[in-house]
């Protein structure tokens, strides 16, 4: 551990000999390299990057994979390693698909559970975390905290089997029943994530509302959840992920299979035998292209968003 | 809806009230006074729910596993037997043995990956943007999808390729392999579990002030010297963090499984949460109740024992 000790008073040495940013190891890099790369304002590690591009295809091999098995036609499917692109592309692929699982149903109610968790975690989440950040001197507040925060002990093996009997017993066995276990599942981490963040917010500005004759609920609206805003993208986030891409809770309880979500759904492909590779691969990339369509137009936002539940 | 309103009606007067008799000091005022009732029906909800739907079944569980119930019918107290049976049953001690070999090694691996990836990204590398996109996609993709696609590459195309290259050892499936099944699950975990600790450690490495290089570098320290002696310290918490969350994680997993071998072949990659799935359909519902209960002594162990040595290394999270 002396190591980090060292830090600091190398950097107040380097702050009193007038160093600052820009500074590079003396002969390093000839002045042509330099103006070069002066765009990105740093040298660019060139061995560095051919690395990360090769590494990156351990990412982009597999999709490209899929995207090139969804092309196929059986007989080219069964020819092969599975990476040769398709010459002709069989396109009919998706529709055979959008059949095969009855598509625009399993969207539905991907979405459904998708919506609400995500509305349902946003909601909940942030009243139980203003309701306890302003109240933390009061036992029963911070008595419902520890209460939460012990559930995040419990592995959800644990609860599943008792779980699905009640819901059942409930008439819960559906993709609502879903919903509601996605809130109260995430809802120990997320108060977590909030509460930190209301703790930031200065109680005058509620002060000054109350004056007015707002009511503490009014408060929370107009003031408290619209200053959220980050937080709320980042539990927002996680709420979307964790739901679209949930197999075990909508397998374990949905009992009708109509209403199934597109992750369980692709178990239809999983026989033993005559599994039609080139409908299954078209039905994945379905299921799939929702969430990277969504990465890849907002990506910037996203990962900020999963960055800041990261640092908290 | 009628709750909602109704709860509004009742907190008006009480807002209304505050600011009138309001003393002089607002801390007082909130510890000793009335608190406002609105405050309870942002809480209680919301924990009778939670109490209804995770912690009954976690007691419900408990006292099941106390029973000879087979998920239907009549049943009764059979005391502890279900436990001392489950001590001696080897299928299930094999799948906590898979299980924390598998968790062990694949924590390893993702923070190794991860670290690297993350060191990566924050170099000075050409196209930082795309690459970060690249490197985080796994992170958006159902594990479930992801696994029936590796599925194939392991059972289709690695032989073929490995039949093609002269390479006879994986020229069958590594899936159909007693003995290699488990390192393709470790292999697919770690290809989709690796973004996310990637981002934990971004954001670790980003907290480095850049200052600290610049002065290590006027010292003369090479890079691996640098990574050792300055990264890894600084970062030591981030660490932490991605092998707790990790481990914990990797203890219960399941669709990767699901996807890759199906608990096989045989029972190799039975993990222990499949087993205890199991008891919905096997008929020993309260035998794997007795093993979910156990499963959770182990987790909560780990926890403890996790938090310590957080305490003792004094890491702030």
């Amino acid at each position: 551990m002396t190591a980090s000790t060292l830090p600091e008073p190398i950097a107040r040495a380097a702050a009193s000999t007038g160093i600052k940013y820009g500074f590079r190891r003396p002969g390093s890099s000839p002045a042509g390299k330099t103006r070069r790369s002066n765009r990105e304002g740093f040298k660019i590690n060139w061995w560095l990057t051919a690395l990360m591009v090769v590494a990156s295809l351990t990412v982009l091999l597999p999709l490209y994979f899929t995207v090139a098995m969804a092309l196929k036609s059986p007989d080219q499917i069964g020819t092969g390693t599975g990476l040769e692109w398709p010459n002709p592309m069989n396109w009919e692929n998706f529709v055979a698909a959008y059949v095969a699982t009855n598509f625009p149903r399993a969207f539905m109610s991907t979405a459904f559970v998708t919506v609400f968790s995500v509305l349902g975690s946003l909601a909940c989440s942030s009243l139980v975390a203003y309701a306890i950040a302003r109240n933390w001197n009061r036992k029963f507040f911070r008595g419902s905290f520890v209460y939460l925060l012990s559930a995040m002990f419990i592995p959800f093996p644990v609860i599943i089997l008792p779980l699905i009997k009640q819901t059942a017993l409930l008439g819960l066995d559906n993709p609502a029943g879903v919903v509601f276990l996605h809130v109260l599942g995430g809802i120990s981490f997320n108060t977590l994530l909030y509460i930190a963040f209301v703790r930031s917010i200065p109680v005058e500005l509620e002060e000054s509302a109350r004056m007015d004759g707002a009511t503490t609920w009014q408060v929370f609206r107009k003031i408290i959840f619209p200053l959220l805003a980050p937080m709320n993208a980042t539990v927002g986030i996680f709420a979307f992920l964790g739901s679209w891409n949930d197999f075990l809770l909508p397998q374990m309880m949905i009992a009708d299979p109509a209403l199934q979500t597109l992750p369980v759904v692709q178990m239809l492909f999983q026989g033993e035998f005559n599994t039609n590779y080139s409908l299954a691969f078209a039905s994945y990339l379905m299921a799939m292209a929702p969430t990277l369509v969504v990465y890849i137009l907002a990506q910037r936002w996203v990962l900020s968003g999963v960055m800041r539940g990261a640092v908290k | 809806m009628t709750t909602t309103s109704r709860v509004a009606q009742t907190a008006r007067p009480a807002g209304r009230k505050r600011p009138t008799s309001a003393p002089a000091s607002p801390q007082r005022f909130r510890s000793k006074h009335k608190i406002d009732p609105a405050y309870y029906w942002m809480v209680v909800p919301v924990l009778a729910l939670f109490a209804f739907f995770i912690t009954l079944p976690a007691l419900v569980g408990v006292f099941f596993s106390l029973t000879n119930y087979a998920g239907y019918g009549d049943w009764k107290f059979i005391g502890l037997s279900n436990y001392v049976n489950i001590f001696k049953d080897p299928a299930i001690l094999q799948s906590y043995i898979f299980t924390f070999v598998f968790a062990l090694t694949t924590t390893v691996v993702v923070n190794v990956v991860a670290l690297a990836i993350a060191l990566g990204l924050n170099a000075k590398i050409k196209w930082r943007t795309g690459m970060r996109t690249v490197f985080f996609i796994p992170m958006v993709l159902s594990a479930l999808i992801v696994s029936f696609v590796f599925n194939y590459l392991f059972s289709n195309t690695l032989p073929v390729l490995a039949e093609q290259f002269g390479f006879t050892p994986l020229a069958t499936s590594i899936l159909a392999n007693e003995n290699l099944a488990w390192l393709a699950i470790v292999i697919v975990t770690v290809w989709q579990a690796a973004p996310g600790a990637t981002i934990i450690y971004l954001a670790g490495l980003q907290s480095v002030p850049s200052e600290v290089y610049e002065a290590a570098d006027l010292d003369g320290a090479g890079s691996f010297r640098q990574f050792h002696s300055l990264t890894l310290p600084l970062i030591m918490g981030y660490l932490v963090i991605n092998v707790i969350l990790g481990f914990k994680g990797f203890l219960g997993t399941y669709e990767i499984i699901v996807g890759l071998t199906g608990g096989g072949p045989g029972m190799a990659t039975q993990s222990v949460a499949m087993r205890i799935f199991s008891g919905f359909t096997g008929g020993d519902y309260s035998y794997q109740m007795a093993n979910a209960v156990i499963y959770f002594l182990i987790t909560l162990l780990i926890s403890v024992i996790q938090l310590r040595l957080i305490q003792r290394r004094g890491v702030s999270l």
